[in-house]
């Protein structure tokens, strides 16, 4: 970003046109709320359509159904970006539930529960999450245990998922349940609409995303048609795999943006900020500081941006994602950390964005793999 | 219906360029993007044509060094298509040449209305609209807040300081408007990856059928003789507060006539 537009081979006019937009329309509509809707718990569910509006969700989705008719994963990366520069972890995840949620409809869902499903969460007017963590485990996912037993038409779904983003208001969970006997080749997806009887959910309070509707759901004989079935029975476990790799990508660029946030904050703050007679920014431990997160985002920035070109030539550079996101929410920890430092004070108080940001470190550090699953999975793949 | 708004593309306000000390004027040498008052028109145009049940947006600029940034956003925004006049011997143009400039253009288009900024936020003289009504000979109306259109006649809600006025004239016409009268859309992936294939007609003065002596420096009636810095903001007067404050503060807001 900022100087990162000009001095890269990577983005394109259309990027920065885009980038415009959302930068602007970030500005203007998320930025200046950011406080209100932590405090509030949520952010008004309008955001969605004015997003759908500018076609926010649709990279990777076809255009009959409202997408953009292409994935390009370094639109997306601005997509990331300029959501994240909000500094509001809360919103970018609620927001962003529709890009882990929808990916498995679009790849395998009849056309009919696509057509259903895919053009009302394109405009904005329907939520759509993802439903796999359990009260049980999150990380090893081949032992979940939520049950989906065929009953003629339908499946009668049992079972409780929790940690789920957007889970108070979603229109549609896409939700890993076990068909078939124990391990991965016992594990289904299937789309299961919000408003189906059985289903109940309860918001969970949480140290940061508090703007995120994050919630547990309970699933009490809740059936579901068949035709919400995703690909085939059984098969579901590669599908979430594969899903998680565009997913960590994103939460890796998430998590870098956030740095710079942190350290513009920081930047801002050591420029203004007087002590010992002189400006913050002139002490040479606190430039040290600051060259020290602006070293860290640049080098992690530089790697995400080649991952997404990588992504777009077709190669699928599983090792490279994991390592980066650790990299990535790493990154985040030291600018956070050494942005309140800078601070002092004024980062210990409610409503300031690195008081904020400081909070949100953990999950982005835990969810969709933590950094220790992803270190485990780089390891297995390297295969030493 | 087609609709015709003037954009004006100017220098970013979030990082302005400097002054020229020669010319006294705003040099326009960096990137420039569409002036935010225009959106307003851009966006009531695309409404208004809606409304109509078809029809489209046309744009038209003056702007140096081919500049189209600005034009591009508008055109994702969806506009149909855009002129844009350019020459090096446009440097001075004042805004009554702009006028007959955007007027010949407009002339050409033979469009219904004509929308444009009340006033643009560099040059800010705020005449273009309404000169370029006096040479076209078309009714012109300023502030517009609300506009129907019904055949070929136009209903306006202008803004004043008391209410608003209810007017009608006969179309052609040229209407200005004001900042915050509509919401302005933003620009869309599609509309985005649409707006690189729509046309974008360039003229220049000879295109035009004028000549150098009659823009520019040369061909303007008015020029920029003096330029001064606005006054830095003064430091506020302090009170402190005795319990006897809010007196002083009273005092103070009846002195400037406030309450
Ligand atoms: C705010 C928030 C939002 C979330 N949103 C969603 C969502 O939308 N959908 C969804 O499905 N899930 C969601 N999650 C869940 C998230 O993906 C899980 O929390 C994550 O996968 C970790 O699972 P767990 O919390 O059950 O931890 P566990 O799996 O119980 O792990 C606990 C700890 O042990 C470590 N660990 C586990 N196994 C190993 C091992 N083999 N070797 C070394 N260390 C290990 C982990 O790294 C972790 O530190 C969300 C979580 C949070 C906090
Ligand atoms: C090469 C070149 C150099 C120029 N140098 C200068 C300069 O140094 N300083 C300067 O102020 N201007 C400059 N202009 C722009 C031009 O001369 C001004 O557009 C003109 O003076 C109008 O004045 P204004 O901005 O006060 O218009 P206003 O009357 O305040 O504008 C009202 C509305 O009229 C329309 N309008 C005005 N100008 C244009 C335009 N150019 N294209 C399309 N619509 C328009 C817009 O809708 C605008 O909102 C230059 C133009 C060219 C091509």
């Amino acid at each position: 970003m900022g100087n990162a537009q000009v001095s890269t081979p990577f983005f394109t006019e259309d990027h920065n046109a885009f980038r415009a937009v959302l930068r602007d329309f970030v500005q203007k509509e998320i930025t200046p709320h950011a406080h209100e809707w932590d405090e509030a718990g949520e952010f008004p569910r309008e955001l969605y359509k004015k997003a759908g509006a500018l076609e926010l969700f649709g990279d990777g989705f076809s255009a009959e159904y409202g997408g953009h008719g292409q994935r390009d994963a370094l639109m997306r990366m601005v997509i990331m970006e300029e959501l994240s520069r909000s500094g509001s972890g809360g919103v970018v995840a609620g927001m962003l539930s529709n890009y882990i949620g929808l990916p498995m409809v679009e790849k395998y869902g009849t056309d009919a529960i696509k057509a259903q499903v895919l053009p009302p969460c394109m405009a904005g007017e329907h939520i759509a999450a993802l439903a796999i963590t359990e009260p049980g485990g999150g990380s090893d996912v081949a032992r979940l245990t939520t049950k989906a037993v065929r009953d003629g038409d339908h499946y009668v779904v049992n079972g409780s998922k929790t940690f789920i983003t957007s889970g108070m208001r979603a229109d549609w969970f896409t939700t890993a349940v076990r068909t078939g006997g124990d391990g991965p080749s016992g594990i289904s997806m299937l789309v299961i609409p919000g408003d189906v009887d059985g289903l109940s959910r309860t918001k969970l309070d949480k140290m940061g995303w508090l703007a995120s509707d994050t919630a547990t759901l309970y699933f009490d004989d809740a059936r579901v048609p068949v035709g919400n079935l995703l690909g085939e029975e059984n098969a579901g476990f590669n599908y979430i795999v594969n899903n998680f790799n565009p997913e960590r990508i994103d939460l890796a660029t998430q998590s870098v943006t956030f740095a710079r946030v942190c350290y513009e904050e920081a930047l801002a703050w050591a420029r203004e900020r007087h002590t010992f007679g002189k400006r913050l920014a002139d002490h040479q431990v606190i430039r040290h500081k600051l060259v020290e997160m602006d070293r860290r985002i640049n080098a992690c920035t530089a790697w995400l941006e080649l991952l997404s070109w990588r992504l777009n030539q077709g190669d699928d550079p599983v090792v490279e994602i994991s390592e980066a996101k650790v990299d990535a929410t790493l990154t985040f920890e030291f600018c956070a950390r050494e942005a309140a430092q800078i601070l002092g004070g004024a980062s210990y108080l409610r409503g300031s964005v690195v008081e904020r940001l400081y909070r949100e470190v953990r999950v982005q550090a835990i969810g969709g793999g933590s950094e220790e699953i992803m270190r485990d999975l780089a390891s297995r793949q390297l295969g030493f | 219906m087609k609709v015709a708004v003037c954009v004006k593309q100017i220098p970013d306000p979030a990082d302005p360029g400097a002054l020229d000390p020669e010319t006294r004027t705003l040099k326009r040498d960096v990137k420039l993007i569409l002036d935010e008052s225009d959106s307003y028109g851009v966006e009531m145009a695309l409404q208004l044509v809606d409304a109509a049940g078809g029809g489209e947006v046309v744009l038209v600029s003056m702007a140096p060094n081919n500049e189209r940034s600005g034009l591009s956003t508008a055109l994702a925004m969806g506009a149909a298509s855009a002129t844009l006049v350019s020459d090096p011997a446009l440097v001075g143009t004042d805004a009554l040449t702009t006028a007959k400039i955007l007027g010949k253009i407009i002339s050409d288009q033979e469009p219904d209305l004509v929308i444009a900024g009340s006033e643009s936020s560099d040059g800010y003289t705020g005449t273009v609209p309404e000169q370029i009504a006096g040479v076209l000979g078309w009714p012109s109306v300023t502030a517009a807040k609300a506009v129907a259109i019904d055949g070929s006649a136009m209903k306006v809600e202008r803004q004043t300081d008391a209410g608003y006025d209810e007017v009608e004239c006969s179309l052609p016409a040229v209407i200005s408007v004001t900042a915050g009268v509509v919401e302005p859309r933003y620009p869309s992936f599609k509309g985005i990856m649409a707006a690189k294939s729509k046309p974008v007609v360039q003229m220049t003065v000879a295109d035009l059928g004028m000549t150098a002596a009659e823009v520019g420096w040369a061909g303007s009636g008015q020029e920029v003789v003096d330029v001064t810095v606005a006054p830095v903001r003064e430091a506020g007067e302090k009170i402190e507060d005795d319990g006897e404050a809010h007196l002083k503060i009273i005092e103070f807001l009846e002195s400037v006539k406030a309450i």
